[in-house]
């Protein structure tokens, strides 16, 4: 630690102000605690969400039903969706690593709006509140999953209204960062940070960033149109009152399919940064990583209707459709083809980062390939709104996001808390975590291909081998994250202290102590060469 | 086992595609894994310890561009092909109009003949008339590939030609409330003969396909307890149990006595099951369905003797 002879600032972590304690913490607006505010609110809610598919999966064990009713595991699904959605996997790596690292990783000492930053988190804890009010007020907990389509939407009696109204609230959080990081790119970088020396990680930040800015508007307006549908009984969406539902699962997706990549680009970002490190050499083909976030970022705003091939549109949109969501595949499979290049002819130290790296590539190829699976037409009209889609999006979503955000999480760990976690026992999680992922997410593919439906309470009893064995797998995966997070949490406490630069890193985090002081920089460094620029060198 | 049964046309055409993506799939996943498990392992730092420092190579970025996107095209020109077949009904269809309401399926065929399981011959093309009566659900054939949605306000099709003599799930496949995962019912395909004499003969016209439907599950008859037997060969154990398992409708075990809810003409009742409930409940079922199930069950023509031995097997139950 106290290789820094000059450590003048102390760490961010030692109240400075006149508040100390919690009051310092939820008046901060340094962009690292405001990263470790939506760490700890994230991670809770993902313990929540992960605990309600526990209960889903225990009703899937039996053919017969008696833990819940039908209405609850209804409303369980529902609320499992918006949870993981809108408050893990959306703000996700952004709200946390995004927040904590953008600044440090262009060499800021904080991001462009420090006080919006903080009211995004309060936004973010606004909509959470509202969700958890919405179960216990009005008609009852929505029932209508995470989708909310019309017109079951606009008829239940259960309080859609309010649940609706935090995903507002929610959007609002997420376009205030989207402002944020987008300013603090293009303003805040340190002298000689051109944009190609940046970080692979600023530039999937920054393609999220446009995404999250141009598309949340549109799901906060669709929303408020539910709720004034709900409330003044305007037709907009009700056929029965000139309405048409289809408008309504248009502008759903036309936010909720780019979202997917709101989600899933900010992971790209941190695997492209995890695996040069460990790799120690330049990551294979920047530009081609740089442009590809960039191009995902639009083209992936143009497939939307790929949700709806069998609502019955048009023989001329399904063809358009189905064309651009296979273009959409390409820039993903040229981020794989570079990352499994990088570690060509590399010096490769193999450490937990690495491996939950390499498990999020494997497990994304898969999530990819089961994507492509659908947008072929022919497929998509049997695997449509059956599991299928459910073990897609969950390869994608948890195998991809939800690994990445691990890998992350252990990657940047040293760096936030100053001190180290136990590498065996996070290796010991590894193997539940992923033997009870696939169990559980690649018995739900087959159970698609059989012809399971999603949002089923009760199943027929062709499918219940599978669903038995997808059970059992969330219990190897819930024990596996509980070992995960428990290592984490002591190593906060009891661990020992981390290194400055514990793996080896080049970009401009690893080169100020750990945790890293008040402002970041002692003098704002000046850039001079890329990223990843490893001095051709002996190992040790 | 109904896995990946091919009992349509479609369900072949589908199929055809699904293979050749699951093909590309493996070998590219194989491939990837492959090489990130060979790179580890060549290049750890013990074997290399010195990395090369390589930028890139745009033959490389070039290859795995274009030879994704070929294939990628090739895949959504194959699924467009297979699709439009699939989605194509011919001229000579028969055409059936399918409602879907919270939580139950009813088909009208031309004649104005309506059923709530579905009856189809085999190798003649159906095409479904796909409508909703309230909120959107999915029309779904697992067995032979083809799915869409019953919207509000529109009138979606497709169409199918079973190639095998079978019954086979309707699922609705969109979240449409409380019992969603109940909404069920079957197509049965059987030979043309039957079903031409079911169709055009008059309103006691037999259901067709009972005998196979019931010989499918059952074959010996003759060993069991007279009450079951009938219930076996009129198809009732396809929906009822009688071991207390959830089906399509409630179980039989323990059912006589159970005091319940039932709707009758809109509104809910609570009765206690006896006798005459019963036999109403086989005789027109439509009159009193349990609360929480849906009204699926069709008509069921028993003599007297035969009601008499239900009846009574249903109550040792």
């Amino acid at each position: 630690m106290s290789t820094h002879a000059s450590t003048a600032q102390p760490s961010y972590l030692v109240d400075t102000g006149a508040r100390k304690g919690l009051m310092a913490w939820l008046t901060s607006t340094d962009h690292k605690r405001v990263g470790l505010l939506y760490l700890y609110s994230m991670v809770s809610f993902f313990f929540v969400g992960a605990g309600i598919g526990l209960v889903m999966r225990l009703v899937q064990l039996t053919t017969f039903q008696k833990l819940i009713s039908a209405q609850t595991y209804n409303a369980l699904f529902t609320l499992h969706g918006v949870i993981m959605i809108f408050l893990f996997v959306v703000p996700g790596l952004p709200a946390v690593f995004g927040n904590f690292f953008l600044p440090i990783l262009i060499g800021a000492k904080d991001v462009a709006f420090p006080r919006l930053n903080l009211a995004s988190w309060y936004f973010y804890m606004a909509g959470a509140i509202l969700a958890i009010l919405a179960l216990f007020t009005g008609g009852g907990a929505p029932d209508t999953g995470w989708t909310f389509y019309a017109p079951f939407s606009l008829k239940t009696g259960t309080n859609i209204s309010l649940a609706v109204f935090a995903a507002f609230i929610l959007g609002f959080s997420s376009m205030l960062t989207a402002i944020n990081f987008i300013t603090t790119i293009h303003r805040l970088r340190a002298p000689g940070m051109t944009w190609f020396r940046m970080p692979l990680m600023s530039w999937a930040l920054y393609s999220t960033a446009w995404i999250q800015l141009l598309a949340t508007p549109i799901l906060a307006i669709t929303l408020v149109l539910v709720i004034l549908e709900r409330f003044f009984g305007i037709g907009i969406f009700d056929p029965a009152k000139g309405g048409d539902p289809l408008l309504y699962q248009h502008l759903f997706w036309i936010y909720s399919h780019p979202a997917v990549y709101i989600m899933i680009l900010p992971a790209m970002g941190a695997i492209s940064e995890i695996i040069p490190t460990f790799a120690r050499r330049t990551i294979f083909g920047y530009k081609a990583i740089a442009f590809s976030s960039m191009s995902i970022a639009g083209v992936g705003s143009l497939v939307w209707a790929h949700h709806m091939f069998t609502s019955g549109l048009s023989g001329l949109a399904l063809m358009t459709f189905s064309l651009l969501t296979m273009i959409v595949a390409v820039p993903s499979a040229i981020k794989v083809f570079n990352w499994v290049s990088t570690l060509y002819k590399g010096s490769i130290d193999f450490q937990p980062p690495l491996f939950f790296a390499l498990s999020f590539i494997f497990l994304f190829c898969i999530g990819g390939l089961t994507g492509v699976m659908q947008g072929a037409l022919a497929i998509n009209v049997h695997i449509h709104d059956t599991y299928f889609i459910v073990g897609h999006f969950h390869y994608v979503m948890f195998g991809g996001t939800g690994f990445a955000f691990f890998a992350a999480l252990l990657y940047w760990f040293p760096k936030m808390f100053g001190k180290m976690y136990s590498k065996k026992a996070i290796y010991a999680s590894w193997y539940p975590m992923f033997i009870g992922f696939n169990m559980l997410y690649f018995g739900m593919l087959i159970l698609g291909m059989m012809g399971m439906p999603r949002r089923y309470y009760v199943h027929l009893p062709q499918y219940h081998s599978l669903h038995v064995v997808a059970t059992v797998g969330s219990w190897l995966l819930v024990l596996g994250l509980l070992i995960f997070f428990g290592t984490l949490l002591y190593a906060i406490f009891k661990g020992p202290k981390a290194e400055d630069n514990p793996w080896g890193g080049v970009t401009l985090e690893w080169t100020i102590p750990s945790p890293p002081p008040l402002e970041n920089f002692e003098e704002i460094p000046i850039v001079t060469h890329g990223p990843y620029h490893f001095e051709p060198q002996e190992g040790k | 086992m109904e896995w990946m049964n091919q009992a349509a046309l479609s369900a072949q055409k589908s199929d055809a595609v699904f293979f050749y993506v699951f093909g590309l799939s493996v070998v590219f996943l194989i491939f990837i894994t492959a090489l990130m498990i060979y790179f580890v392992v060549r290049y750890s730092k013990k074997r290399h310890p010195k990395a090369e420092q390589i930028e890139g190579h745009v033959g490389l970025e070039i290859v795995w561009t274009t030879v994704p996107l070929v294939l990628f095209l090739s895949i959504f020109y194959y699924g467009w092909t297979n699709y439009e077949y699939m989605s194509q009904a011919p001229r000579d269809a028969m055409v059936v109009k399918v409602t879907a309401r919270q939580w139950s399926w009813s088909f009208e065929y031309p004649n104005g003949k309506q059923s709530k399981v579905l009856f189809a011959p085999i190798n003649k093309p159906m095409k479904m008339e796909v409508r909703s009566a309230d909120v959107v659900h999915g029309f779904f054939v697992p067995s032979f590939r083809i799915k869409i949605d019953a919207v509000p306000s529109r009138t979606n099709t497709t169409w199918f030609q079973a190639t095998k003599f079978g019954s086979y799930d309707i699922e609705c496949t969109v979240i449409c409330g409380v019992d969603h995962s109940l909404m069920l019912s079957k197509v049965i395909v059987v030979p043309e003969d039957e079903f031409k004499a079911w169709y055009f003969g008059g309103e006691d016209a037999p259901e067709p396909g009972k005998s196979f439907r019931a010989g499918e599950a059952h074959p010996g008859l003759k060993d069991m307890p007279q009450g079951l037997a009938v219930l076996t060969a009129k198809g009732c154990v396809a929906c009822h149990s009688v071991d207390g398992k959830p089906k399509v409708g409630p179980t039989l075990k323990a059912l006589y006595g159970r005091e319940q809810q039932i709707l009758v003409a809109g509104a809910y009742k609570n009765i206690t099951v006896d006798d005459a409930y019963l036999r109403r409940s086989i005789t027109s079922p439509m009159e009193q369905v349990v609360r929480g199930y849906p009204p699926a069950m069709p008509q069921t023509r028993l003599t007297e003797q035969e009601l008499d031995e239900v009846v009574r097997y249903i109550k040792g139950l």
